[in-house]
């Protein structure tokens, strides 16, 4: 085949090339550039090498326990939210109606969380849970149960994860939806004529059917609540104490708080590249489970 | 083991009784133990319906179904012994053959050794021993199909196995490896099958006993040589056969037949129609010959030569009906214009598109 040779396709690029630069490389390498110094004020830098890198991973210094301590809260975080949102997802898209127009008020009605500003919702649940004015926070003391998520460590985890579980369920639960409606009718009639129960077509069929879709669900959450800022910081700042302290939101106090910027920026890359790294790792899960698909269809 | 009797047996999908919401209309009819049936018909003629009520996954909105006499209407699908192969393969993903296999079995709580017998039964029966340790999803479309039938196969109560097109997609020289296997396990189990198909070589190759389906309704039921000979509907005369049979619209009286004020000879006799029936003969493209033109044949038009290597066949024009005729070996065809010879024992009658026997 003749390849007609024009070099200057090269310029048709260009104007991306551009964006990009300006939106994301030139940024990034501004933080690259902070992450080598440290600054006393006065637009004043002295160069630091990879001191703040070395300091980030070592626990003892004040930097390092304070990243280490936030990432493992954090994970620990993602883990809890995991564990609660994908059972339950699935739960709620079984439950859900497959036809008739309660299918279209059904999906309505979950996707409404989906779309309020993370900030309304801090504020939602910042309000909700309070004694003296919010719903939630009145019938809990009326029925004598003393929460206060401003004092109580656990009583401000329990809020931050209910109301991620409230914001973000639905997610897991429509991403599900779609997988179940894609199973052909055959699969359960077959089902059916083999005497399964319902918990066997479930793990024979719902669950290995829904598996993709789940993969891109558990990325989803994982992502989302690994680098969760708003939400908690609206309703706790944190607190009580550092105990709803997530990575962002330590980054967020050392760099606009203490005004460390290469500190700020050496913990950013660290916790760029975590995130990354977890991308590419589902990435690479995800494109094996489908390179095994075509391989099969390859055969047949 | 069973004998299926569907009494009086229709469906609606929408659950009106108007009629012609029917998907399948009122059909009373014997299914007899060990059988080898097919459903024939065009897509959306009902034969799939036909076929998940008797599977249970459709339940009839009026009528019967009898497995030897007794009433298993109301009856789940898991409680009928029935197995279905559909005509995607359904294969549990996650599994192995051998678990696929195993399935059904353990759904109904069969103990471990006596699952393990079967299934290496089955596995030897359908070839699909080498792969008992495989995944499933890793097999060929043939072999998925196989392993869908397995599943019905390894279940000792199973009747009757229901076939829903089940080789729409295997690759066409497997077809005919699968569709002789299943032909074998027929002899080789006494088991009744039923394959829907709008397939007619399929069909005709499969079955002892072709149902033929039209528009909700069962047109014919009969053996392949039955259909050909004798179709009990235009539909089934036009539908079997390749090319279909010829149906002209005629004036019928007595010993003769007029088409197009030529008079064909009749082997019967017919009585008189009343008024306002549409009368036609149709006869086989196989029994009638083109000629050269003469005084006493049917004049026709050559339109073309469909020469399909074994037996050519000249399409032809007939007035404004069009007529496909076998040409004879050896005769060489004239430019346009032909007679047509009849095989007047192959010529019926059709009253309304229903034939009509006649007095001998």
């Amino acid at each position: 085949m003749d390849k007609t040779i024009n070099q200057k396709a090269w310029f048709l690029v260009l104007p991306v090339f551009l964006v990009v630069a300006f939106s994301a490389v030139l940024p990034l390498m501004t933080v690259v550039n902070y992450s080598m110094q440290d600054t006393f004020g006065n637009n004043q830098f002295f160069w630091n090498g990879v001191g703040w890198f070395k300091e980030l991973l070592d626990p003892s210094t004040d930097l390092g326990g304070r990243f280490l301590t936030s990432l493992w809260r954090n994970l620990f975080f993602s883990a809890v939210i995991l564990a609660i949102e994908v059972p339950l997802g699935i739960v709620v898209a079984l439950s859900m109606p497959r036809q008739g127009w309660s299918v279209a008020a059904c999906l309505v009605i979950m996707a409404l969380p989906l779309l309020i500003p993370w900030n309304v919702v801090g504020t939602i649940w910042q309000i909700f849970g309070r004694p003296d004015i919010g719903l939630l926070g009145y019938v809990l003391h009326k029925i004598g149960l003393n929460y206060n998520y401003v004092s109580n460590d656990l009583d401000a985890w329990a809020t931050v994860i209910v109301m991620d579980v409230w914001h973000w369920t639905s997610l897991v639960a429509l991403l599900c939806y779609a997988g179940l409606k894609s199973i052909p009718d055959a699969y359960y009639q077959a089902a059916q004529i083999d005497g399964a129960s319902r918990w066997a077509v479930f793990t024979a069929i719902q669950l290995p059917k829904m598996n993709r879709v789940l993969l891109i669900a558990v990325l989803l959450r994982f992502m989302d609540s690994f680098m969760i800022y708003t939400e908690p910081f609206v309703v706790t700042g944190g607190g009580p104490g550092n105990s709803t302290t997530f990575v962002s939101i330590e980054l967020v106090k050392i760099a606009l708080g203490q005004f460390d910027l290469g500190k700020a920026a050496a913990l950013s890359l660290v916790y760029n590249l975590i995130i990354i790294i977890v991308c590419w790792i589902f990435y690479t899960v995800m494109t094996n489970a489908g390179a095994e698909r075509r391989v099969k269809k390859g055969v047949a | 083991m069973a004998r299926i009797d569907l009494v009086d047996l229709a469906h609606s999908y929408s659950g009106d009784e108007a009629p012609g919401s029917f998907a399948l209309k009122p059909v009373s009819m014997t299914w007899r133990q060990g059988g080898a049936y097919a459903l024939l018909g065009p897509s959306g003629c009902g034969k799939t319906t036909l076929l998940n009520l008797i599977s249970g996954i459709v339940t009839p909105s009026r009528g019967k179904i009898l497995f030897d006499g007794v009433d298993i209407t109301p009856l789940s699908t898991q409680k009928r012994n029935i197995a279905q192969v559909f005509q995607f393969p359904v294969i549990y993903d996650t599994k192995t053959v051998r678990q696929n296999l195993a399935f059904p079995l353990k759904n109904r709580g069969v103990a471990q050794p006596e699952i393990d017998a079967r299934v290496a039964e089955i596995a030897d029966l359908l070839d699909l021993t080498p792969y008992l340790w495989r995944k499933a999803t890793r097999l060929t479309a043939d072999a998925k199909q196989k392993i869908s039938l397995g599943r019905g196969l390894v279940r000792s109560d199973v009747a009757a196995v229901l076939f829903d097109e089940p080789l729409t997609v295997i690759d066409p020289e497997l077809k005919w490896q699968l569709r002789s296997k299943l032909k074998a396990l027929h002899r080789a189990l006494d088991l009744t099958m039923i394959y829907v198909t709008h397939d007619q070589t399929e069909a005709l190759t499969f079955a002892d006993t072709v149902v033929v389906m039209h528009d909700g309704r069962v047109v014919q039921s009969g053996t392949p040589a039955e259909l050909f000979d004798k179709p009990a509907h235009t539909f089934v005369g036009y539908f079997i056969g390749s090319p279909g049979m010829n149906i002209v619209p005629a004036e019928v009286r007595g010993r003769e037949a007029r088409v197009d004020g030529h008079v064909i000879a009749l082997t019967r006799g017919y009585g008189g129609f009343p008024p306002g029936i549409k009368i036609e003969i149709g006869v086989r493209p196989e029994f009638v010959e083109v000629a050269p033109p003469a005084p006493n044949l049917l004049k026709a038009d050559i339109e073309r030569i469909d020469d399909l290597g074994r037996i050519r066949f000249a399409r032809v024009r007939v007035g404004n009906a069009k007529f496909a005729a076998r040409v004879p070996p050896g005769f060489s065809v004239p430019d346009r214009a032909a007679g047509l010879v009849f095989d007047p024992a192959h010529v019926h009658v059709y009253a309304n598109s229903l034939l009509v026997e006649g007095s001998s």
